[in-house]
This record gives C-alpha cells, sequence and structure tokens, in this order.
C-alpha cells in the first residue's frame, strides 16, 4: 500500500495563507522502460491529486510521466474555517489513495 | 564554469562517445518532436499568446540526476476571484512527452507558488506557462544542463 505524508500547520488564523506539502510513495513508472529482457515495462503513474477543504476544491495538479517518482507537491492555501481537507490521488488502475488532515481555524 | 562546461578531455570524449551509443538505442518514437512540444503549447494555450513576465520558474542550471528534479514556479497575481491564476503548465520539450505536470488553482490558494519534482531525459529548456483568469497567458523558460538521463533505461 502507498504511504503518503501531508506537511502543514494544524492549526491557523483566519485568513492565513498556510503552505501545504505533500509526498506519496509511488513508482510512476513511464512506460518507457524495458527490462532486462527487453520486455516494456507497462505504465503506471498517479494522474491526479485533487484536495478539498471543507468539501470545496482548493488545488488539482496532472502528473504525467515526467514528473518524478514518489509525487511531491508544495501549494498553498487560506485558512478560511475549522474544516476538513481531504487529498486523494488517483492512479491509471483507477485506485485512489485519500488522506485527511484537520485545520483548525481561530 | 564555463571552462568546467566546456573543457573537454579524453575521458570526457570517450563518456560522450558512450553516451551517443546508448542514444542510438532509444527508440525514436519514444522521443518528443518539436511538433509534439508545439501542439501540447497549443492546446495549453487554445489560441492565446504567451507573453514573458509575471511567471518565474526557479530550478537548478545543473541536475547531476535527471530522474528527481526540483522546481518552483511562482506567478505574481493578487490571486483575487476576480484575478487570479487559474493553470499553470509545465513543458519538457526535450522528454518522451512533453508535457511534465499541470497545477490548477484559484482565489482560495491565497499565493500562487508551488513546487514538485520533475524527470529530465537529457539537457534541454523547460518552459512554464501561467493562464489567468482574465484569458492572459504568461511564460518563463529555463535552461537546465543534466548529467545523467532519466525516463529511458531499465534499472
Amino acid at each position: 500500500m502507498r504511504t503518503a505524508r501531508i506537511v502543514m500547520p494544524k492549526s491557523a488564523r483566519k485568513g492565513d495563507v498556510i503552505e501545504i506539502k505533500t509526498l506519496v510513495t509511488h513508482p510512476m513508472e513511464t512506460g518507457y522502460r524495458r527490462d532486462d529482457m527487453g520486455k516494456a515495462i507497462p505504465r503506471d503513474i498517479i494522474k491526479l491529486l485533487t484536495v478539498t477543504y471543507g468539501g470545496e476544491e482548493i488545488f488539482r495538479m496532472d502528473m504525467f510521466p515526467g514528473t518524478a517518482a514518489n509525487p511531491f507537491a508544495a501549494f498553498t492555501t487560506i485558512a478560511t474555517e475549522t474544516g476538513e481537507l481531504v487529498f486523494t490521488w488517483t492512479d491509471d488502475k483507477g485506485e485512489p489513495s485519500v488522506e485527511k488532515v484537520t485545520l483548525t481555524v481561530t | 564554469m564555463i571552462e568546467r562546461i566546456f573543457g573537454i578531455d579524453r575521458r570526457d570524449i570517450l563518456k560522450s562517445a558512450g553516451a551517443i551509443a546508448v542514444a542510438g538505442l532509444v527508440p525514436s518514437s519514444a522521443l518528443a518532436t518539436p511538433e509534439t512540444m508545439t501542439s501540447a503549447i497549443e492546446k495549453a494555450l487554445a489560441g492565446k499568446v504567451a507573453k514573458p513576465g509575471r511567471i518565474k520558474l526557479e530550478i537548478s542550471p545543473l541536475a547531476e540526476n535527471g530522474n528527481s528534479v526540483p522546481l518552483t514556479i511562482s506567478v505574481e497575481s493578487p490571486m483575487t476571484a476576480n484575478d487570479h491564476v487559474k493553470t499553470i503548465y509545465m513543458f519538457a520539450p526535450e522528454n518522451p512527452q512533453p508535457d511534465m505536470v499541470r497545477f490548477h488553482l484559484g482565489p482560495r490558494s491565497g499565493r500562487a507558488r508551488v513546487q514538485t519534482s520533475v524527470r529530465l531525459a537529457t539537457t534541454q529548456r523547460l518552459q512554464a506557462i501561467a493562464v489567468m483568469s482574465d484569458g492572459s497567458a504568461w511564460t518563463d523558460s529555463a535552461d537546465v544542463i543534466v548529467t545523467m538521463s532519466a525516463c529511458l533505461d531499465a534499472g
């Protein structure tokens, strides 16, 4: 199973811009490589990361074979209200990985 | 720096001969053509013209390993409901597929600054394009020298 790491503040003041860093373990197999026997290694990449905050999408990232293995993303959002941030990664197999983090806004 | 890049000795010649031999094994279909790069950019711009400015692409000018090269893209924008960055595109003309990564932002982003890591098949000039909510498009490019390629070799 994949492991995802999310680094972000647990709490913030309303209106603050917070930085969120995410990393998920994944080989991001490009589909261009061949194994030792010359057989093509099938493509297997994470295509999409979406992040919602209080149910509304705040960030989306489309990925391609040119995105490095164990895809990393850093971005920002405005702390609006106490709520849950839901991070969803979807790969070529259509299998999503979901992580949730609660942000407390004071 | 210049001496280091252009100073050629016997070892370098042997290495580049090896690189050419390896490059010869790469199927030509696995490398992006200028046409695929142009069509990828045209698709992103949808008829608009990207002007230089407002967007900044920061990446190391020398990457020892093309497998994971960190980069930062920032765009000057107030990020309000009426005036914000909608999409940031990142292109690599010499990669098998020019699209590398795409970020969708909005007024809730607060700031238009993103980071990620990409794969680079070879030395090339990367291009970042930001499309704003008012329909304007801005671009910046950066040259990266890659000493060890990514993508194409098994292992």
